[in-house]
């Protein structure tokens, strides 16, 4: 009797629940996107800008063709945007894995040894404020072909980061545990995989996640501004050429959620390996 | 006959403290000028002997023990063990950390593990995983060998830490105010544990404490070091409590009181800061 009484109850409740985290978590952003789309499309129609809206993107032909057909492919330069997209991401993927190796090494170097720190650390400073943009003819100019020069690029915006943070995560690790690994005379191994690296692991992860934000960023750069690459920065630089807008504006919606999707990845890997 | 007892006597005679603090003081150059911190220690730690050191903050205690570890060097004087100075530390002198000093990322088995591994590298891998859950076995943590120290409290942290030092046979185990940090009751039931293991083992101890309950409990000799700068031993007291002691027969004796009041004089009194009576 009073089991067939509360399990409708507890469902209501369960359901009651459901809705009440629908209503904090789901709704919130709707309104935001709705509304931005809103402001976007009132300033497109009554010429404040002079952008099409979200309404004119879908009704453009060439658009719309884009949205609907995402894998289609013509020749190297004429693909659909996620094939473009994955291009851009084949790269990213080679000069951000090299950007990672290098950085973390060097960093752990540099986090050992006040020496080295003191020799490197101003040319680090120096370099990680040139933006991926000014690298770019220098790339050219050094490596002469356009795929090495974004390679470059992408490794050279993404290192920084991953640099620094694994250094002072190096240089962060608690004195306790360093007196614990003298008293006890720790080999060498020991005290790099049991102390120093799983203490700097959450500063190596805080230096890979902001640098897999910077090289997404640096790879369009470098392909809009390298010519004849597949690639969707590339994409972008072509669509203005010829003054497809409309284009423009869906590509910088892949871009931003790749941009997104990435952060997201390795905020979960973060909290899966780097969590103690 | 008289020949034997001739050698025994010189072997009586010649036998070395087996800790010994000679004229030792440190000095700080800070921008200001020197800043002495301690100077002229002597003190003599027979084997086996529990010494605690008390006095108020900021006189040099844990600069002292930091010289018998060998985390920092003198200034002038030496500590020697078995008449070797010693210049760096090292396994044969443990140190139990106030804050514990676990690895958060190592299992508490883990833990005791890394150390019976870089202290006893040449025994097999069965024997070392003996040595960790004898002394697990000893703090009664083998149930939780398998967690990690944040899922334990702070009192069973310190267990595991104690674990730790005491598998590695060091010859001096030195605290550092080991249980400043945890709650009343499992202070006490820690101090029965280390005193009960300290029975069994017969280690040198070398303790910083800042409660005198804890060092008459747990002491043969109480060290009380004079306030800084410059500190150094102001009065050595010695502790005639029977062993194996008991902390409800010591409350009962009438000179655990003598003690105690004597103790506070000293630390509350102007003995301990014998500047101000020049």
């Amino acid at each position: 009797m009073t089991a067939t009484l509360s399990s409708p109850a507890s469902k209501s409740r369960t359901a009651k629940v459901n809705l009440a985290k629908y209503r904090d978590q789901v709704l919130p952003p709707l309104v935001g996107i709705i509304g931005f789309l809103l402001v976007w499309q009132l300033c497109a129609s009554t010429n404040l800008v002079r952008l099409p809206g979200p309404w004119d993107v879908w009704m453009d032909e060439r658009s719309r063709y884009l949205i609907l057909h995402p894998w289609y492919r013509n020749s190297d330069l004429d693909q659909g945007l996620l094939r473009q997209t994955l291009a851009s991401l084949q790269r990213v993927a080679i000069g951000y894995c090299s950007a990672g190796l290098v950085g973390i090494a060097v960093g752990i170097l540099v986090g050992s040894s006040v020496w080295i720190n003191r020799a490197l650390d101003p040319i680090f400073q120096f370099l990680r404020m040139v933006a991926p943009l000014a690298w770019v003819p220098i790339a050219l100019a050094a490596l002469q072909r356009n795929e090495p020069a974004a390679l470059f690029v992408i490794f050279i915006t993404s290192i920084w980061p991953i640099l620094i943070n694994t250094a002072v995560g190096v240089q962060q690790i608690p004195e306790d545990y360093i007196n614990v690994s003298k008293v006890l005379k720790l080999s060498k191994m020991d005290f790099f995989f049991k102390v120093l690296l799983p203490s700097a692991l959450p500063y190596m992860f805080t230096g890979l996640r902001i640098g897999i934000g910077l090289s997404w960023l640096a790879i369009i750069a470098a392909e809009i501004v390298m010519s004849g690459v597949p690639g969707i920065g590339f994409f972008i630089w072509d669509a203005y050429q010829q003054n497809y807008v409309t284009e423009i504006i869906v590509a910088v919606i892949y871009i931003g959620a790749v941009g997104l999707l990435l952060d997201r990845l390795m905020a979960l890997l973060q909290s899966k390996i780097a969590s103690r | 006959m008289t020949n034997l007892m001739t050698v025994s006597s010189q072997i009586q005679v010649n036998r070395e403290p087996y800790l010994r603090i000679e004229n030792l003081s440190k000095t700080y150059s800070t921008p200001k000028g020197e800043y002495p911190v301690l100077r002229d220690i002597n003190l003599d730690i027979s084997e086996g002997e529990f010494v605690c050191l008390i006095g108020h903050s900021g006189c040099g205690k844990t600069t002292l023990i930091n010289m018998v570890s060998g985390f920092a060097q003198p200034t002038g004087g030496s500590v020697q063990i078995k008449g070797q100075t010693i210049t760096a530390p090292g396994p044969d002198r443990m140190v139990v950390f106030q804050g514990y000093a676990l690895m958060p990322w190592l299992t508490v088995f883990e833990n005791v593990y890394l150390a019976v591994q870089a202290v006893f590298p040449q025994k097999g891998q069965s024997e070392k995983h003996q040595i960790v859950e004898e002394h697990l076995r000893l703090v009664g943590l083998w149930e939780a060998a398998q967690k990690y120290p944040p899922q334990i409290s702070g009192g069973m942290k310190q267990r595991v830490a104690i674990a730790r030092a005491l598998a590695i046979r060091p010859e001096v185990l030195i605290l550092d105010e080991p249980f400043g940090a945890l709650d009343a009751i499992t202070k006490e039931e820690l101090q029965e544990e280390l005193l009960r293991i300290w029975n069994d083992h017969r280690c040198t101890v070398l303790m910083i404490t800042h409660d005198i309950d804890e060092a008459l409990f747990l002491a043969d000799r109480l060290v009380l070091m004079t306030n800084g700068p410059a500190a150094t031993i102001g009065q050595v007291i010695d502790i005639p409590f029977a062993r194996p002691r008991d902390r409800e027969r010591i409350l009962e004796d009438p000179q655990y009181y003598r003690l105690r009041n004597q103790v506070l004089a000293y630390l509350y009194g102007s003995e301990a800061n014998p500047e101000a009576h020049p």
